[in-house]
């Protein structure tokens, strides 16, 4: 069974047509990467999915049930969590904090309830807390636990943003260029880490990445977008061959 | 320097780090409750900052964790007070009964402020926030029947539970009880996920959203809190001044309570206490040199001669006499404490125990902050 498929989606944002019939579909386990050049539409896609932007023409379908129109905090209670390419994180929070918010999905308590601080609340607090150290363990975030973001490396948010994503115990997870600015070792730690994701964990990722090695190493099915259109599906190596793709990155 | 070592989830739940910190507010309340009988000719200007500290938990919630600034606070505090004086005195309910009344009917308030907000962001929200306020203060001064229009209307002193609150001891422990379930009801939510989904608004609307944060819902939810806190305060308030009348809900009173948290220290209950005691003993402090100063600024120039005496002693009390003096003072504190400590009193107060607990290792980068990654410190 399809676990996301996406049927000729479509965005104009006024005269342009950032995205023009795209298809595609997720099978359950897989990492399904999106490639393209700069201002292909690949980040619409996520914002698609994530339902910031409304989609002009086309169909998102997320384990059966039609998602393309349910509210956008409706998206991470379905099963989808995404990082973004910029980072956004709580900055004026803690490491910890920023992973708890990552439960919020998750939330089982009232107002009222939080508001008098009663024993369900202090025992929900505790199970969201152990699902959080969980991450924390998987992601190796431990010395980080109670600093700042304002305080962390680059790389480092990028792995924090990784592990909100990953508390939202999601079925899909988008990563939005999880490589982009970290160094070569990070980057393989990067595709250690999602190869992990995908086996240990048994969540589907879809990313958009320009790192080729990284794309090659991790991904099961390629999509090359170019200028919002389609252009090759398949796998890493028979995309990067395609003459399409190749004339859409280098020109001709 | 003192590190706590934590070996359960259970003690980042505590609402303090660990038994020396609550020893110390332990000892707090107590000087608290031992103050009546150490300064009882300031017991007036201590409620009222018990009081304000009430409004600063109030505006703390929506500017410092939610990050939606308010201009028009002044007008929540003054929707609690009427309703409690209309409740109490034209209705005859009891007082606390009144009490839970105003705070409802404020919240309702804070929710009708809320509910066009949420289309609002930033300085247009503010904007917003500012003509709601003025619209109020009109329905103040019009409809009599209830408020007592232009006229004013007075305050009767409280009577809780039968007991009647007429000595200023009686209502300094009234405003600290409500001060301190204040504190805790807000610490509560602020440890709980609603807590951390305002902070989550604040530092980011689209990851926020992105978690499941439901933006409407939180952001109204935090309007109506605060504005319940507001009408808490204003109930009190109201016996405080003894007398209701529109100007007294100005902007410049919201203005005040903004101040409060900025000059506190945005994002800290600390700060919002803090704050408040500023804002709340500044004009005695002022009155207090109105009375004071020229006299002696006067023997000091008199050593010169009686001449630059006199000459000192009279300009000096023009100066203090000026009537805009106060409002003066506020604005230009503001000004530089945006620019010198934007962190606040809370601010400068970490700083001072960072400086004695690491001493001889303080170093001046720790507060510095000196990466730039994201979107919205770029922008700053």
């Amino acid at each position: 069974m399809t676990l996301l498929a996406a049927e000729g989606l479509q965005i104009n944002f006024g005269g342009i047509r950032a995205l023009d019939g795209v298809s595609f579909d997720v099978e359950p386990g897989q990492v399904f990467t999106i490639i393209g050049p700069n201002g292909a539409g690949k980040t619409t896609i996520f914002n698609l999915i994530s339902r910031i932007y409304d989609s002009t023409a086309g169909r998102l379908t997320f384990a059966g049930e039609d998602i393309t129109s349910v509210p956008p905090h409706e998206i991470a209670r379905r099963g989808i969590a995404r990082t973004f390419q910029n980072i956004e994180l709580f900055e004026h929070a803690t490491v910890l904090q920023n992973l708890l918010l990552g439960r919020h999905g998750h939330r089982r308590t009232r107002f009222v309830e939080e508001l008098l601080f009663l024993p369900r609340v202090r025992q929900h607090e505790l199970s969201h807390r152990e699902a959080v150290e969980k991450v924390i363990e998987f992601l190796d975030l431990q010395p980080h636990r109670d600093s700042l973001i304002a305080n962390l490396s680059y790389g480092a948010r990028k792995v924090v943003e990784m592990a909100r994503a990953l508390c939202t115990e999601p079925k899909l997870l988008l990563l939005d260029e999880p490589s982009s600015g970290l160094s070569v070792e990070e980057t393989e730690g990067m595709a250690f880490w999602i190869q992990d994701i995908r086996s240990l964990l048994g969540i589907t990722v879809l990313m958009v990445e320009h790192n080729m090695s990284l794309v090659g190493t991790v991904s099961d099915r390629v999509l090359a977008l170019n200028y919002g259109r389609p252009i090759a599906i398949g796998t890493a190596r028979e995309v990067q061959e395609h003459p399409d793709v190749i004339k859409a990155y280098l020109g001709g | 320097m003192r590190f706590v070592f934590k070996t359960t989830y259970g003690q980042d739940l505590g609402l303090f780090r660990d038994a020396v910190q609550r020893n110390w507010y332990v000892a707090l309340l107590l000087g608290l409750i031992l103050l009546p009988r150490l300064v009882p000719a300031y017991l007036n200007d201590i409620s009222l900052v018990f009081i304000y500290g009430l409004c600063g938990l109030s505006l703390m919630v929506l500017a410092g964790y939610t990050g939606l600034v308010s201009l028009g606070h002044a007008a929540f505090l003054g929707v609690g007070a009427y309703a409690h004086v209309y409740f109490t005195q034209t209705l005859g309910l009891p007082w606390i009964v009144s009490v839970a009344l105003a705070a409802v009917l404020t919240a309702a308030a804070g929710v009708l402020v809320g509910l066009p907000a949420l289309r609002m962001t930033g300085v247009y929200l503010t904007i917003a926030t500012l003509a709601f306020a003025l619209i109020i203060q009109e329905v103040f001064a019009r409809w009599e029947p209830v408020t007592g229009g232009l006229k004013g209307r007075a305050v009767d002193k409280p009577v809780v539970f039968g007991f009647k609150m007429g000595s200023d001891v009686a209502f300094y422990f009234l405003c600290l009880v409500f001060l301190a379930g204040g504190i805790w009801l807000t610490a509560n939510l602020l440890r709980s996920p609603t807590g951390r989904a305002w902070v989550a608004i604040r530092d980011s609307e689209i990851a926020a959203q992105s978690m499941g944060v439901n933006l409407a819902v939180y952001k109204t939810m935090a309007f109506a809190y605060s504005a319940a806190l507001m009408g808490l305060g204003g109930a009190l308030f109201a016996h405080r001044i003894g007398f209701l009348a529109p100007d007294i809900f100005s902007v410049l009173l919201s203005i005040q309570f903004l101040l409060m948290v900025v000059v506190g220290g945005l994002g800290s209950l600390h700060g919002a206490l803090f704050g408040a005691v500023f804002v709340a003993l500044l004009p005695v402090a002022i009155s207090q040199a109105r009375d004071t100063v020229p006299a002696g600024l006067g023997q000091i120039a008199a050593v010169f001669g009686k001449g630059a005496g006199d000459a000192t002693f009279v300009a000096a009390d023009r100066f203090v006499k000026q009537p805009g003096l106060e409002p003066g003072i506020f604005g230009l504190i503001l000004v530089l404490f945006i620019l010198f400590e934007p962190l606040g009193i809370y601010g400068r107060w970490l700083k001072i125990r960072i400086f004695f607990s690491t001493f001889p290792l303080y170093k001046h980068a720790t507060f510095r902050r000196q990466k730039t990654y994201m979107r919205s410190e770029r922008l700053r």
